[in-house]
């Protein structure tokens, strides 16, 4: 089978080929355009955030001896042909550990709960007034756009050193998260087995429980379990500002130029990180399975 | 009077057994779990040294603060907090634009259609997930060991977080492309680099940007608050005014946070739909 390709005559072609170069160039200069601002935007960034690439090239020897460095044993062994030696305060760092997971716990759970309740009064389609939803959803919003930590180091001058503050700094950082996804989930919900339970003469508060409530838990259990993951992650530093769990171990170990035990810390966190999330993705992967299947 | 009384309760009994009659395992199994994380929480409570008194001495201190917080006053150094919510700014910009450029080669490396072998993949993801495991505050203070006190730490501790985030988030980008046109750039006689620059960046592309621009976005957050730990910016201000409790210009800088954050999520929101299209952002 042969194919001709037809070869159009020289004019048409040529009227074809500017049409084509017209259309593309618009595109090109807009995408110029966009470059150059970026660039220029870069360059703005760069002056502004002090970037010195001769500091960089001098220093950056520094980064790689510091890997060096942390994974190098007092005796001037590497870390890992002596694990006793290496992680030799394990008893202490695994307490530590237990405590920021407990803090991202309690944290998650409290922060979970002040979701639950505040969500129906921010979602549109449950909220009993306008101006209720206005305020609720204000606060929300005030409460996870000021990072966690920033609420820990307040919370740590009014309640004093230790956990407590972390725990209600990311108490309060969760509620402003989860409440706008509950809410979104709400917004989401079929409305007809509300009007149902209205039309019985329901008040407000049964037609949540009966009718929106079932519906929504499966969602909120996902996104509580996602917050919990990245809570674990934040709890490790918020010892930074004095607010409990093992950031506090790290931030001294760092200062003090205690090389191999900051690498000790780091890798019980990673491991930590990652156990809980594998863990996580099994139980939502669980929750949802057995959602499907219904 | 009629009504539901008249209803055969019996006969749905015993239609619908496994509404009425649950097993015992099925109907504990809730309050089970219920009890459980409550016995936590309270395990919790009482090793985190929550006692009823510090709480409501806490609280009584917050008031006084919040009290204290108004109202919200720069004092004399408006210009110094301005330079450092700018210095914020750059960092975030900086930071998340270095990680993108290092981490798309990388990605194409931990994606499964590029590199089919897993025993390739598997240390390059590790490795990825390990950089993401660290937070970025963390990251902050080995850079700050590195090149010294201010905003360039900032900017590499951005930089190396988000190029874990990246490299995951684009690899599963890259993933998701569609085959067909790599096939036929490889129908055509292209190498395996036309492959890719022919074939899958179009497409990825757009998604990569999206996902860009929103990383700028709440890096802004993460970047007000490296300076806490001496990384530059306006968390370095907000901290210290923490620390010598001048809380009027404590309420000021969580004030310039408030609107630096909302400005910068609604232009990037506004840029996200220019580039790829207000359906595709959902």
């Amino acid at each position: 089978m042969t194919i001709a390709v037809s070869i159009l005559p020289e004019q048409q072609l040529a009227a074809l080929n500017a049409a084509y170069g017209q259309a593309v160039a618009r595109r090109r200069w807009r995408l110029l355009f966009g470059a150059a601002v970026f660039a220029a935007a870069l360059l703005l960034a760069a002056i502004g955030a002090e970037v010195n690439l001769r500091t960089l090239f001098t220093y950056f020897g520094n980064f790689v001896s510091y890997f060096d460095r942390i994974f190098t044993l007092d005796n001037g062994q590497r870390v890992w042909t002596d694990f006793g030696e290496w992680l030799w305060g394990w008893r202490k760092w695994l307490k530590m550990l237990g405590e920021t997971l407990l803090i991202s716990y309690v944290g998650t759970l409290i922060g979970a709960t002040f979701a639950f309740v505040l969500n129906f009064f921010a979602a549109e389609n449950t909220s009993p007034a306008p101006w209720l939803r206005f305020v609720v959803r204000r606060l929300l919003e005030f409460a996870r756009t000021v990072p966690g930590i920033v609420f820990a180091l307040i919370f740590v001058i009014a309640f004093g050193l230790g956990p407590m503050a972390g725990v209600l700094a990311i108490a309060i950082h969760s509620t402003g998260a989860l409440g706008k996804l509950f809410s979104e989930i709400v917004e989401n919900a079929d409305m007809k087995p509300v009007e149902g339970v209205r039309s019985t003469g329901a008040s407000w508060l049964s037609c949540m429980r009966f009718a929106i409530v079932p519906q929504v838990t499966a969602g909120y259990a996902s996104y509580a379990l996602l917050r919990f993951e990245i809570n674990v992650r934040e709890a490790s530093v918020m010892g930074f500002v004095g607010a409990g769990g093992i950031g506090q171990e790290l931030v001294v170990a760092i200062r003090k130029f205690y090389y191999s035990d900051v690498s000790a810390i780091l890798l019980t966190i990673i491991v930590t990180v990652f156990i809980i999330d594998i863990a996580t993705g099994w139980l939502r992967g669980r929750l949802f399975g057995k959602e499907a299947r219904r | 009077m009629t009504g539901p009384q008249q209803v055969d309760t019996a006969q749905i009994r015993a239609r619908y057994p496994d509404v009425f009659d649950r097993p015992a395992s099925a109907r504990l199994a809730t309050p089970a779990m219920i009890v459980a994380a409550f016995a936590i929480l309270v395990y919790g409570l009482v090793d985190l040294d929550f006692s009823p008194s510090r709480f409501f001495a806490g609280l009584s201190q917050l008031g006084w603060i919040s009290l204290m917080m108004i109202p919200p006053d720069p004092g004399s150094s408006l210009p110094v907090y301005l330079k450092a919510l700018g210095e914020t700014l750059s960092i975030a910009l900086l930071g998340t634009t270095l990680a993108a450029v290092f981490a798309l080669p990388v990605s194409l490396l931990a994606a499964r259609n590029i590199v089919p072998s897993k025993i390739l993949r598997f240390p390059i993801r590790r490795f990825l997930d390990s950089i993401r495991g660290v937070d970025t505050l963390i990251w902050a203070l080995v850079w700050i060991n590195v090149v010294g006190l201010g905003p360039f730490a900032g900017v590499l501790a951005i930089a190396v977080s988000d190029f874990g985030a990246f490299g995951k988030l684009f690899s599963e980008a890259i993933e998701g492309a569609d085959q067909k046109q790599v096939e036929g750039i490889r129908a055509s006689g292209g190498s395996p680099l036309h492959e890719i620059r022919f074939g899958l960046l179009p497409q990825v592309l757009p998604v990569i940007a999206g996902q860009v621009l929103y990383f700028i976005e709440s890096n802004t957050r993460s970047a007000t608050i490296i300076g806490i730990v001496g990384a530059g910016g306006i968390g370095l201000q907000l901290a210290e005014q923490i620390r010598v409790l001048e809380w009027q210009k404590v309420s000021f800088l969580i004030l310039m946070i408030l609107v630096a954050v909302a400005a910068i999520d609604f232009v990037s929101s506004k840029l996200r739909f220019a580039i790829i299209g207000r359906r595709a952002v959902a």
